[in-house]
């Protein structure tokens, strides 16, 4: 090879790179547009969206850091489906298609799904899909006492959005008649659109600046070097067979969940037969995002540093039996899907806890605990309708202590306080810290919360539980640490205290209080064995309580 | 006597003190090494040297104008004042729990910035404020005293009182604050305490934010407050008796008792100085559109600046911890120039990832032990040995010939983290990181640009700072820009451009409602107690200067969560004046997102004055046409990105270059403290005010 070539091959490998960074930045330009735009508490302060490009095979190649895990193998795989619908030498520029379809979208109606082809010239040179939870769908609203997904809302199979630039208004009338937020709901799917804009804009700046017709080479090389990487990660494991299993506490009675991860080489297979059968309530995790999740916990451990795409995502082959609770069939209802669905890392972790002996995190309060409230406004005859979040204690790591009240493994934030006050009336008296609430251990677990809230004027109003699990069922703690503390949901009225079981809907009587405690994280190691200086700072801020520092960690030593 | 045409400027870094001093008759500057301890020993021994430089004596000098690193550095290192937190019953740990999010998703090791007051020093009284200002429960003053009490008790030295909805109702922070400093007066020692109000500090909704923004204020106000003071005390000792205004991290300058009272406000006063440069040199150059440039050592910083104003936000982020990420360090609300911070420097570190992908940053080796060539100890590859191998650096000259540069340690530790993996050598590998990092740039830029609806490629580009020269000619060819300069000066931008600044004042006040609920009469009112308020601020270091007065509401669309920030029409405010805020919203929100949301209403989250005197008018500078080519003194090779390949630069020294004198490129300009790399199709001429202007010559990218 002569300098010339070998310098144009070196070139190339460079520009290669740059492109793939812009590729990044670009979905990143896509998520934040949305962020921005995006209506409803939980897209905007919590950041509940996802953002990606995708070739023209439908094959994802890059996902916005911006968003949550649920999104991520959901989104990758979102695309194939309009594909099915829409054969791809039917799309026109100037397309966008939509679906909140929760089997073949992001597992629950809630989130609307936009795709736009992206044209250069005649020919379709990519797509960009972003997805977003919406303030409203109609049906129940936000709660798991659906019996079927009929009951949760409205459903848009995959449809034409917008044709050859015309916006299909008949379409979004439906959706608007059928919420009740309509404008929200609107401005959320036209949010969506025009974040898909900004990323189509941006990949055809780049593709004019590197003078590229296509991007399938472009294409090609993020897909092998990222599958390569990740294969590469899975053959660092030990081959063998591990499983574990989990009991939560369902919706009205507990359910099983049960994993089986083999490993072979750099071949990864994580099957769920032998979990419980789909649940009659809306608990149940829809197959894509079961997948979602599942490759997410495991790339936490295995492979935190490569990118998401449909490469990297390729070697982690996920198995679940039809008509199970991590894989229901239509019509099995969904909407709190996440309540099965955020604990799959945690069962993941426990496959891995052999193979990777020592840096396997303990159990983590799981699934957030979504605060939906409503009741009767102040002012005006339309009935208020805020979600906030309550989050749970992380599980404690092996070489430090869990986070306090940080959802894992969603990537969702808090909700201020003075926000949701702003927005309906309701009053939190609390938040704060729960005392023992983290796992003991060498290194603890993450603290949960009490969160206290009234009706404004002493209102009665009502809260749905439907993601209120680990209720009867700890976060458990690992290589000897101890189980985080269980949550509880309590009402208190005149009358006293009462608890409320179950998932589902909590009435606040006039006067009365709502209380919740979530649950915390697991702890990690003996906890006879937590540093002395460690035990009595967490004494010194009322983390551990003397009683349980004596009876837990042995103190004083 | 004192002469008000004689400025000082002085802007504390890290690690160098820059002084300027400004006359009728020219500008001289100095670079001194930062003194820690003691910080005003180094301005005073920077004061001396331009003093004696310019033949200007002490009492001559008529304004002294300052800004510093100083509360930001206390933030980061957590060196400032044992600070106790009064708040809300129920809500002790609000502070604690932040914004209960990881910033990292698949990173299970992140660990948070630990908050400033831990959680023994935390107290909570009874009291509550509903969202509209209505008092739910009265202040529990009792329960006041007795905190305030435990607080004397715990050793504290200043206190944050910061209750839930404070910025609708501030009465009962008012009266604690007159109950804790009561019973601190009782205390009957001679030690200062201090104490901050969340709803002086920060009138903002989102409990969290303002809470750690107060706290932050009150953490380093006894530093500050003690710097300053022993600082003014000096002056008045050397004879420096002349007003000392105080740079803001929002780009106006203010009193030293109102930065006494509000430090928090100064943490980012140097980035600022660098954009108000800009800004002036915007002006200047006949320009309507600028971005600036600034790269130092670990970061950089791009600020985007039309119509010759910076944007201004006011949300910022204190001493990111882990890996240098975005959502690690301690947020603040407080006015700022918006910028945005990559972690691309000279120190930034080289590698390859699993898919075999270079990356640079964002972390840093710092000063120690800084980049491998600086040859102590460092072995990771950094921006700065990419740098030298690819020819763009003198290893003799580098920062003013301080540092030797060793070439054969660049190349090693290029090869063993970057060559080896990828089959490269050291220069191939230096190629990949430059490219690299100057795309990371470029990005976070384009992003930035288009955040606000701007099309980044009509601006020109502004380069100040060590490595901004560098890099500028290729990240502006990234972008599209075609004209880029290097100002005069540009090693001591920030001083420089506190000298430009304007005294100004931001006053903002949250109230969250539907704009056509607004009663304009109300409205106009409370623009008009603000307008007072920042009077009573800029007044006294304004100096009878004529003021100018910049009013905008911060709105949305009900239910959003991202604010735009509009300007209101001048005049009283009237139902007229209201309607046509809604109109000009929906305008800049279509030109933002390119769309409208028709029926859903728009409200207002915050109102801002910024009250402000008029920035000196720009003396313009013109390129002197006609001048031949500069003859170059010598030759060297160096990659040329656009070209991908090794090619021979043209070296010359800038301060041999006569006005007007044509540089084509590739060819590299050196200076005391940087090199500016003039890309091949462009060249480059100094102007009459001494600014290098580049300009692309040809199309190609």
């Amino acid at each position: 090879m002569n300098d010339r070539t070998t310098s144009d091959a070196l070139l190339r490998t460079i520009r290669t790179q740059v492109m793939w960074n812009r590729l990044i930045s670009v979905v990143e330009e896509q998520a934040q547009a949305l962020l921005r735009t995006a209506f409803g508490s939980v897209t905007r302060e919590a950041g509940d969206l996802s953002a990606g490009v995708y070739d023209v095979q439908g094959r994802m190649l890059a996902q916005a850091v911006t968003g949550t895990p649920g999104h991520v193998n959901t989104m990758a795989t979102a695309v194939r489906h309009f594909f099915d619908r829409f054969p791809r030498e039917t799309m026109c520029p100037g397309d966008v298609y939509v679906t909140n379809d929760p089997w073949m979208g992001t597992g629950h109606l809630f989130d609307f799904v936009v795709v736009t082809p992206v044209f250069r010239g005649d020919r379709m040179v990519a797509l960009f899909a972003s997805t977003c939870h919406t303030v409203d769908v109609g049906g129940i609203g936000f709660s798991a006492d659906a019996r079927s997904v009929y009951e949760e809302g409205v459903c848009i199979p995959h449809s034409r959005l917008v044709s050859a630039g015309r916006l299909n208004d008949e379409l979004l009338a439906i959706v608007q008649a059928n919420s009740r937020n309509p404008i929200e709901v609107r401005g959320d799917i036209l949010s969506l659109v025009s974040s898909n804009d900004v990323g189509a804009r941006r990949l055809l700046d780049m593709m004019d600046e590197f003078a590229l017709e296509s991007i399938d080479g472009l294409a090609q090389h993020i897909l092998q070097h990222s599958r390569e990487a990740a294969r590469a990660a899975i053959a660092r494991l030990p081959s063998g067979c591990w499983e574990a299993r989990m009991t939560l506490d369902g919706y009205d009675a507990p359910l099983e969940l049960v994993a089986r991860l083999a490993i072979d080489g750099e071949r990864l297979t994580v099957d769920y037969a032998g979990s419980s059968p789909a649940q009659a309530r809306g608990i149940n995790s829809p197959r894509c995002y079961t997948e979602a999740y599942s490759v997410f916990g495991l790339k936490c451990l295995i492979a935190p540093d490569v990118p998401n795409n449909a490469g990297s995502l390729e070697p982690f082959v996920i198995l679940a039996p039809e008509g199970s609770c991590v894989a229901p069939s239509r019509p099995a209802p969904v909407t709190a899907r996440h309540v099965i669905g955020q604990m799959l890392p945690d069962l993941m972790f426990g496959c891995l806890e052999a193979p990777l002996e020592g840096r396997v995190p303990g159990e983590s309060a799981g699934s957030i605990w979504v605060l939906a409230m409503s009741g009767a406004a102040r002012r005006g005859p339309r009935p208020f309708n805020v979600m906030s979040v309550g989050l749970g204690g992380m599980g404690a790591r092996p070489t430090k202590d869990g986070l306090s009240t940080t959802a894992f493994p969603s990537g969702v934030g808090g909700i201020p306080i003075e926000v949701t006050e702003a927005q309906a009336p309701v009053v939190f008296r609390c938040k704060e810290f729960l005392a023992d609430s983290g796992g003991a251990g060498r290194w603890r677990g993450g603290l949960a919360q009490r969160i206290v809230i009234e009706g404004r004027d002493g209102r009665e109003f009502a809260c749905s539980a439907a993601t209120f699990d680990r209720r009867d069922h700890a976060a458990r703690g690992r290589q000897g640490g101890e189980a985080g503390a269980l949550g509880a949901v309590i009402v208190e009225h005149a009358g006293g205290e009462t608890r409320f079981e179950g998932k589902g809907t909590i009435a606040v009587p006039a006067g009365g209080r709502l209380r919740v405690d979530l649950p915390g994280g697991g702890g990690y190691g003996d906890a006879r064995t937590r540093d002395p200086e460690c035990v009595r700072a967490d004494l010194e801020a009322g983390y551990v309580t003397e009683a349980a520092a004596r009876e837990r960690y042995g103190w004083p030593r | 006597m004192s002469d008000a045409r004689i400025r000082l400027a002085a802007d504390i870094g890290g690690t160098f003190t820059d002084v300027v001093i400004e006359t009728p008759s020219g500008r001289h500057s100095v670079k001194v090494l930062t003194t820690p301890r003691q910080p005003e020993l180094g301005v005073m021994q920077g004061i001396a040297r331009v003093c004696e430089a310019s033949g200007v004596r002490a009492a001559d000098v008529g304004l002294f104008l300052h800004g510093t690193t100083l509360a930001t550095n206390a933030l980061i290192e957590r060196k400032g004042a044992r600070t106790a937190l009064l708040t809300t019953e129920g809500f002790r740990d609000v502070l604690e729990m932040g914004f209960e999010k990881r910033f990292d998703h698949y990173d299970i090791d992140i660990e948070r910035a630990p908050e400033l007051v831990p959680r023994p020093l935390r107290y909570t009284v009874r009291e509550r404020v509903a969202a509209d200002g209505a008092t739910l429960e009265p202040l529990d003053e009792a329960g006041v005293v007795r905190a305030a009490r435990a607080m004397l008790e715990a050793d504290v030295r200043s206190v944050a009182i910061g209750f839930l909805h404070a910025y609708a109702h501030s009465a009962h922070e008012r009266r604690a604050r007159e109950l804790v400093e009561r019973v601190f007066g009782e205390a009957g020692d001679d030690i200062a305490r201090t104490v901050c109000i969340s709803s002086e500090v920060c009138p903002e909704m989102r409990e969290y934010e303002r809470l750690s923004t107060t706290v932050a204020n009150a953490y380093v106000r006894p530093l500050m407050a003690g710097y300053l003071e022993r600082l003014r005390a000096l002056l008045d000792e050397a004879g420096v008796r002349c007003p000392l205004l105080l740079m803001m991290s929002g780009g106006g300058l203010t009193t030293l008792d109102h930065a006494t009272r509000f430090p928090i406000r100064l943490v980012e006063s140097g980035p600022a100085g660098g954009a108000i440069l800009a800004a002036h040199l915007a002006g200047e150059c006949g320009l309507d559109d600028v971005v600036a440039f600034d790269m130092g050592g670990t970061t950089a910083k791009i600020c985007l600046i039309s119509d010759r104003e910076p944007e201004r936000s006011r949300r910022f982020e204190v001493g990111r911890a882990w890996r240098n990420l975005k959502g690690s360090g301690l947020p603040v609300r407080i006015p700022v120039i918006e910028l945005v911070e990559i972690g691309a420097g000279g120190g930034s570190i080289g590698r390859v990832d699993a898919m075999s992908r270079i990356t640079v940053g964002p972390d840093s080796c710092g000063a120690e032990p800084g980049p491998a060539c600086y040859g102590r100890g460092g072995r990771e590859p950094a921006v700065t040995d990419a740098n030298l191998v690819l020819g763009r650096i003198d290893a003799q000259r580098f920062a003013g010939g301080h540092i030797a540069l060793d070439a054969t340690r660049a190349r090693e530790a290029l090869e063993r983290s970057v060559g080896d993996r990828l089959g490269m050598d050291a220069f191939w590998s230096a190629a990949g990181m430059s490219e690299i990092v100057e795309e990371n740039m470029a990005n976070a830029a384009r992003v930035h640009a288009i955040e606000r609806g701007q099309a980044i490629g009509e601006f020109t580009m502004i380069a100040f700072g060590g490595g901004a020269p560098l890099h500028a000619g290729r990240l502006a060819q990234k972008l599209g820009i075609r004209r880029v300069i290097v100002p005069a000066g540009a090693g001591v931008g920030s001083a420089i451009g506190f000298l430009r600044a304007p005294v100004a004042f931001e006053v903002v006040r949250s109230d969250h409602r539907a704009l056509d609920e607004c009663d304009a009469r109300e409205v106009d009112a409370l623009l008009e107690a603000m307008r007072e308020e920042a009077a009573q601020v800029v007044a006294p270091a304004a100096g009878g200067a004529p003021l100018v007065q910049t009013r905008l509401a911060e709105l949305r669309y009900a239910g959003q969560g991202h604010e735009l920030r509009i300007r209101l029409p001048e005049g009283a405010i009237d139902a007229a004046a209201l309607a046509s805020l809604a109109d000009r919203y929906e305008q800049e929100y279509e030109r933002v997102y390119g769309l409208r949301i028709p029926g859903s209403a728009v409200e207002v989250i915050t109102w801002s004055l910024t009250l402000a005197t008029v920035p000196p008018a720009p003396v313009p500078a013109s390129v002197p046409a006609g001048e031949p080519g500069a003859r170059p003194s010598g030759e060297r090779a160096a990659w040329e990105p656009g070209r991908g390949e090794r090619a021979a630069f043209a070296l010359h020294w800038r301060f041999d270059l006569a006005p007007g004198a044509r540089v084509a490129g590739p060819a590299l300009v050196a200076e005391h403290e940087t090199t500016t790399v003039v890309p091949a199709g462009w060249a480059a001429r100094l102007d009459t005010a001494g600014h290098l202007v580049l300009e692309a010559q040809e199309s190609a990218r």
